[in-house]
């Protein structure tokens, strides 16, 4: 079957030349023939899609006027909070765990007559860079069953890629929604940190945490970004439309931008792999090649990056982690004899290696005599790292680098070397030091016939410049109509 | 042995919650003795997701509360995660402020004498929520989180104290200031007012000077627990100190509790647990800037605080101690009787009439007394009708209360009442003679003098009183029956 744009069912829909029930029926069987192969879903919601379905139908040959996603099959990570089916994280913590209340997010999604068709694989609590950290499930690259779908929003990207969406969710800390995105051929946008409700995101860093698209194209992800950008009551971060006023990003997406100047950071994609590099010098000559200015900046304060970032990210993932207590709701230990055990044995038996690891990595950092020499300097760090943003941004438009040093690695390759695997997170970690936005779009394959992703980064809240300089690319080149070949298809 | 020189040094912890309709970080309402996990949402249980708003009227009214209490404001307001593990605690952490305090070094005077001021300096006052309620029945717990979330502010002081009459009086005079600024409704049997003095004592001997352990009192939840406490432990601590000679030292704090039948202090914890809370700034709640506008705004909210109007009372208007006390009280009780001196009411008058009946009907209808809604300008005429004897003081207390339950002026009252007193001499003259006419044997025991006369001018007076309905003015017939019978 051809795989429709988000952006063309939603219109086919919207048009009435294909029916809400029909594409979902046809998207359902689909999932059936390969998602035991892919494995991209904890949760799939069969019924209740086709339920929707019917609605969004009958109000549309009611002539009522549908909402911007209406039909869209959408999926959604597994740890944003929804009323219907459960919200596991992807961990045995939260493994029966049904949320009272919607997400920001999923509200929107259903106000835009979205059908939510399922919930997706994840590393538990969003820790770690190739979905193998799940402890309900396993998926795999659609692109090659023995590769990982990159992490932690892998079950997304695998959907999308797979065809077992239109489009889904993902959340993004440490590059969470690219580099799956990278991994698996599809678009991956990070927003501007405060762009986004994360009113119902199960948190993992606080101060890093943003959702954002995961899609086949970059007007995919405009539309996306169109429903769910905005300030919400409920998210004090979340920016005042007064203050950074959200466009329709679908606007001017195919407009090029006129001599647009992009920046690649001197000596940085040293530990990338050969096609990892190839496939960036590539990119840089088509946009060359489109008429724009290329300039070489220097961002001294990328080397401590990732250190940074472990330990802001681990300290606040200590904080709010610490909620899960067996005490008031999830998984509580069978095993505990009083109130001190219900703690330990719940959070013993109930977390992941990973999870643990971070929380203690964490408690350390804050812990009293550790907190000047760790969470405060990487704080500092954070400090410099936005300022060499803005010096940056101050001489080009954009920057542009790989998305990871790697393509889809091995499954069980790097799950035994954590240092191995965060090192995967080393160019996109960055933008969420900074809050800055960042797209993953697909710029190439590589000698194993596995997509090779570009990073584009841009200014705070300026998505729309990004998402227009993405488009780009993509209008001039073929790399987004590459599809993997699934063994069950 | 030479008598012992000792001085006790006393420092207050004070939880004092913040009278918001809701919780500081979310929407539910704040409610004592709700039904146990009634007044819970996302939020307040910690569910995942779920992210904290301020309220920001909890805010407004900590900042009143620290310039009440003479307190620098901070800039703007900032939040930390402090982390420990309790059941009470949905999230494990509480928010709190750690290194930056929403209002800081001030002080609160209290009247250690009549006339002689006293600071007690404040070293912080922070916002915090207030964690919920573990329950314990038989072999099992059970969490009550309705409580979880409701805004306090605590206030740290310098241990300025010595004695427990002071940090009594620093107890009383903090709930009369954050209930005169609406603050607070600080009910200490309700905990919305939570007390924990530390307390220890400077001892010399020999020439030399000692400092005893530090003693955290806990479960205090009245005045006089406070001040019993105190007192008590002073007492204990030099008693321990000549027994054992320990002196304080890092870790040696104790906490101990207060057994108000026995009237001693009990211990309960014997070292203070070395506690890392790994305090770390809030992430979802951005720092929130006091604007010089909206700072003005809030300090516009302030008013003469209870001591000094007190003391105005007292010199301006030469009332007792006690009378000034019981006026400014309340600050609502405090503005009327204001108000009704503006009006024209004379003051001591004005403060009788509040004083007395006043809240006798207020204990009684168990408000306070300005809710009764009278208006100051009427309450001034009552006080001028009784001043000028156009009702007699009783007359008045009965005009108050009908005033309690109807808009009517006092004067409408009095005549509906029929309360006016009647003062004309040419037509209560007729009424004396008629008495004297009607009870001979009175007016001779009147006129001879000796034991019965007393007694007989009585009877005549009373006579005087029946036959005009109790309306005649007794000063008045008084004057015409000593006339009468000279």
């Amino acid at each position: 079957m051809e795989q429709l744009s988000l952006l063309d069912v939603r219109n086919k829909i919207a048009a009435g030349d294909i029916k809400t029930a029909d594409y979902v029926r046809q998207v359902l069987s689909r999932i059936e023939k390969v998602e035991s192969t892919v494995g991209s879903y904890i949760n799939i919601f069969g019924d209740e899609a086709i339920d929707r379905a019917a609605q969004i139908d009958e109000k549309i040959s009611a002539g009522q006027k549908p909402g911007a996603l209406a039909g869209v099959p959408i999926a959604i990570k597994d740890n944003m909070c929804t009323t219907f089916g459960q919200t596991t994280c992807a961990s045995k913590m939260l493994e029966n765990y049904q949320s009272p209340y919607n997400a920001t997010v999923v509200e929107k999604l259903l106000a835009a007559d979205a059908v939510i068709i399922g919930k997706t694989n994840m590393d538990e609590f969003a820790m770690g860079s190739s979905t193998e950290n799940s402890s309900l499930k396993k998926t795999v690259n659609p692109w090659n069953t023995s590769r990982v779908p990159g992490g932690s929003s892998g079950g997304s990207a695998a959907a999308v890629a797979a065809g077992l969406c239109s489009g889904s969710l993902g959340s993004d800390t440490g590059g969470s929604i690219r580099q799956p995105a990278s991994f698996c051929g599809v678009v991956g946008l990070k927003p501007t940190y405060g762009r986004v409700s994360r009113y119902g995101l199960v948190a993992f860093g606080s101060s890093l945490d943003q959702i954002g698209p995961v899609t086949q194209t970059v007007s995919d992800a405009a539309l996306l970004l169109n429903v769910i950008a905005g300030h919400d009551e409920a998210d004090s971060t979340s920016v005042e439309q007064s203050d950074a006023p959200i466009d329709d990003y679908l606007n001017k997406i195919n407009e090029p931008l006129d001599g647009l100047k992009i920046g690649i950071v001197r000596d940085s994609t040293e530990g990338a792999d050969e096609d990892v590099k190839r496939s960036l010098n590539e990119a840089v000559e088509v946009y060359k090649g489109l008429g724009a200015e290329v300039v070489e900046v220097d961002m001294p304060h990328l080397d401590y990056a990732v250190a940074a970032y472990y330990v802001v990210a681990t300290a606040e993932a200590s904080s709010n982690l610490a909620r899960y207590d067996g005490v008031h709701y999830g998984y509580r230990s069978p095993n505990a004899t009083d109130y001190v055990e219900v703690y330990t044995r719940s959070r013993a038996e109930g977390f992941g290696d990973e999870v643990k690891r971070r929380i203690m990595l964490g408690t350390y950092a804050l812990s009293s005599g550790y907190y000047d020499a760790y969470y405060l300097k990487a704080l500092k760090v954070r400090n410099l790292i936005r300022q060499d943003f803005d010096k940056t941004f101050g001489q080009c438009d954009c920057i542009v680098t790989p998305v990871a040093p790697t393509t889809a690695f091995p499954i069980g390759q790097n799950i035994e070397d954590p240092l191995k695997m965060y090192l995967s997170d080393i160019y996109t970690i960055p933008a969420n030091l900074a809050g800055i936005p960042g797209i993953s779009i697909q710029a190439g394959l590589d000698s194993n016939d596995l997509p090779i992703g570009l990073q584009i980064l841009a200014p705070a809240f300026s998505e729309s410049k990004l998402l227009r300089i993405a488009r780009m690319f993509e209008k001039n080149t073929q790399w987004h109509k590459s599809k993997p070949k699934i063994p069950s298809e | 042995m030479a008598k012992l020189k000792y001085k006790g040094l006393i420092g207050l912890e004070i939880h004092v919650q913040l009278a918001t309709a809701s919780k500081l970080f979310c929407r539910c309402a704040v409610e004592f003795a709700a039904e146990p996990n009634s007044r819970v949402c996302p939020g307040c249980l910690g569910m995942p997701g779920s992210m904290p708003v301020m309220n920001k009227q909890a805010l407004e009214r900590a900042i009143l509360a620290g310039l009440a209490l003479n307190c620098n404001i901070a800039e703007f307001t900032k939040w930390d995660h402090k982390s420990y593990f309790y059941p009470d605690l949905p999230n494990n952490y509480q928010i709190s402020q750690y290194d930056i305090p929403v209002a800081a070094d001030g002080y609160i005077e209290i009247e250690t004498q009549p006339g002689q001021i006293k600071r007690v300096r404040i070293r912080r006052a922070h916002l915090e929520e207030d964690a919920g309620k573990n329950m314990h029945a038989g072999n099992y717990s059970q969490v009550d989180i309705n409580r979880a979330g409701t805004p306090l502010i605590e206030i740290v002081t310098e241990p300025d104290m010595s004695t427990g009459a002071e940090v009594r009086a620093v107890a009383i005079e903090l709930q009369r200031i954050v209930r005169y600024l609406g603050v607070s409704e600080a009910d200490m049997q309700k905990g919305q007012m939570r007390f924990e003095p530390n307390i220890n004592v400077i001892i010399e001997q020999n020439g030399d000077e000692f400092r005893t352990p530090i003693a955290e009192i806990k479960n205090l939840n009245s005045f006089r627990a406070i001040q019993g406490s105190v007192d008590y432990e002073i007492e204990r601590q030099i008693e321990q100190f000549l027994e054992s000679g320990t002196v304080m030292e890092m870790g040696n704090k104790s906490t101990r509790g207060w057994d108000d039948s026995r009237q001693v202090t009990v211990l309960q914890r014997e070292k203070e647990e070395a506690h890392d809370y790994r305090c770390f700034p809030v992430q979802n709640i951005p720092p929130v800037k006091v604007t010089p506008q909206w700072f003005d705004e809030i300090r516009g909210r302030l008013c003469e605080l209870p001591l000094s109007r007190q003391r105005r009372y007292t010199q301006q208007y030469g009332l007792s101690d006690y009378d000034a006390r019981v006026l400014t009280a309340e600050r609502g009780v405090a503005e009327l009787f204001e108000a009704a001196l503006k009006a024209g009411g004379d003051a001591k008058r004005v403060c009788n009439l509040i004083t007395q009946a006043g809240m006798k009907l207020a204990k009684e209808a168990q408000i306070n007394f300005d809710e009764f809604g009278i208006k100051p300008d009427k309450l001034a005429v009552l006080a001028t009708m009784i001043d000028e004897g156009t009702v007699n003081a009783s007359a008045g207390d009965k005009i108050l209360t009908k005033m309690t339950q109807s808009e009517a002026s006092p004067d409408k009252i009095a005549e509906d009442e029929n309360l006016i007193q009647k003062s004309d001499e040419s037509e209560l003259e007729a009424v004396v003679d008629q008495s004297l006419a009607e009870n001979p044997q009175a007016v001779e025991e009147v006129k001879a003098g000796g034991k019965k006369s007393k007694k007989a001018r009585g009877f005549l007076l009373g006579q005087v009183m029946q036959k005009t309905k109790g309306q005649a003015n007794p000063k008045v017939v008084s004057a015409i029956l000593g006339r009468k019978l000279e």
